[in-house]
């Protein structure tokens, strides 16, 4: 290993606890009424030892919106604790989590949930067919299967907690695994849930994901099925990086689409609208514009129409998304390839061009 | 307790011991050692074609689910890529070679 590398193995390597997150400023307009939507989702990232990560989310939302007689604007600020977990690092096939986590049923909800990353604001129809947090624990995991393919996997059991509306959960148990293939970039998985109160009904899903060798273009997919309904999303985003006019705008832009529709299951009108899923069979698309102004901040806009029984109508959106990032301890220096120190500041931030 | 959360309790137990006991290779997460460790998982290249690893290891998992993110200083790295091993299901071995290409 040549002496530059070897120089990466000092101790100023050793991972800092960081305050990551969003925040986000929106204006969505549905079927014609305004809501004014501002976020700041802070996240903690605290690594103990070499084996250890505590980290937790936090999504403080205030969202307003004018009543329907007129007059000002008016509304709730709500706080969620979107996870609080104990990563333990037990080996290369298992890390074991304990505490509140993010639901492992399909991708959205683990990774394409936060502002800074999803293309399209609003959220997918069939995010709440399945628990978005649980209480409890989780094995999980990646390794590569083969030469050419990686395994990922995620089980989990969780307990009821409904003391506190931030903290509320199923008693749940469920998984997702999927294979990774590095060559075409493509992730197919399958996830299950079963709730053990209750109904005691079964959720199950797949999903799949694909990131272009070729082109600066990613498409995520979706399909859900449990008792209180059904459905599926594509969508897309494509970098236009690689179009030969305008090319200082063009590769800051991004063009955003998703299709999705949902079919109602076994439940009433009235219950799935307590859980925020659509009151009769939808059917939705959008499309989006995205511009990066820097590492991190992002303009986006959006347009969907939306097809049901109970009433189409039109979808906007336009607003701005930060990722923050900062250390919480001294971050030391940085070496380049030829061993020669150089200083980096703790950039705000994190999304390249 | 029903039948199958018995089911997945054993399969949960049955894996933690299986893999945890998995002696062929330690687990070394620590994160000071990852680029050491690194050097350990292709040991015949030199660092330029670990460089080429990490990187196209690092565009195939991080953009995956968001665009790439710019680099930050080795120990902040660390953390992201801990957090990350976590939350995406990276591969211990894409870990490595990813933190070795960032801390470049």
């Amino acid at each position: 290993m040549p002496g530059s590398a070897a120089a990466q193995t000092s101790d100023s390597e050793k991972p800092v606890p960081i305050l990551s997150g969003s925040a986000g400023y929106f204006n969505f307009v549905t079927a014609g009424q305004n809501q004014i939507d501002a976020q700041i989702n802070p996240v903690l990232l605290l690594p103990l030892g070499d084996r250890w990560l505590v980290e937790g989310r936090m999504e403080c939302e205030g969202a307003f919106q004018r009543p329907a007689g007129g007059g000002s604007y008016g509304g709730e600020v709500s706080k969620n604790l979107d996870y609080l977990e104990a990563d333990y690092i037990a080996n290369r096939h298992v890390t074991i989590t304990l505490g509140r986590f993010l639901t492992p049923f399909g991708i959205f909800n683990e990774r394409l949930y936060p502002i800074w990353i999803r293309s399209l604001q609003q959220d997918p129809l069939i995010l709440p067919l399945s628990a978005e947090s649980n209480d409890g624990m989780m094995l999980r995991g990646g390794f590569p299967a083969n030469a050419r393919a990686n395994f990922n996997y995620a089980a989990y059991v969780s307990a009821i907690s409904s003391g506190h509306n931030n903290l509320q959960s199923n008693r749940d148990v469920g998984g997702r695994m999927a294979f990774f293939f590095p060559g075409p970039r493509i992730e197919v998985g399958a996830s299950f849930q079963k709730l053990l109160q209750d109904t005691r009904t079964n959720s199950f899903g797949f999903h799949f994901a694909w990131l272009s060798t070729r082109i600066p273009l990613n498409v995520h997919s979706e399909y859900a099925r449990s008792r209180q309904g059904s459905g599926y999303w594509v969508d897309g985003a494509y970098r236009l990086s690689q179009l030969h006019f305008w090319q200082k705008v063009m590769r800051h832009t991004e063009l955003a689409g998703r299709a999705e529709q949902f079919f109602l299951g076994s439940i009433s009108p009235d219950e799935a609208q307590s859980l925020g899923l659509q009151a009769a069979n939808t059917r939705e698309g959008e499309f989006g514009l995205n511009y990066y102004l820097r590492d991190g901040l992002r303009v986006v806009s959006s347009y969907g129409r939306q097809f049901s029984s109970g009433g189409n109508l039109n979808l906007w959106t336009v607003g701005i998304t930060y990722r923050f990032l900062f250390p919480l301890g001294r971050v030391g220096q940085s070496l380049s390839a030829e061993g020669k120190a150089e200083q980096r500041s703790p950039a705000p931030g994190g999304v390249s061009q | 307790m029903t039948k199958s959360l018995a089911t997945l309790l054993c399969m949960l137990a049955l894996s933690a011991v299986v893999f945890a006991g998995d002696p062929s290779r330690p687990a070394e997460p620590s994160a000071n050692k990852d680029a050491a460790n690194a050097a350990a998982v292709v040991h015949n290249d030199d660092a330029d074609a670990m460089r080429v690893q990490g990187e196209q290891r690092f565009r195939a998992n991080c953009g995956r689910c968001h665009a790439a993110p710019q680099k930050f200083p080795p120990r902040m790295m660390a953390t992201v890529l801990r957090h990350m091993r976590v939350r995406a299901t990276i591969t211990d071995q894409d870990m490595r070679l990813v933190l070795f290409y960032m801390s470049q």
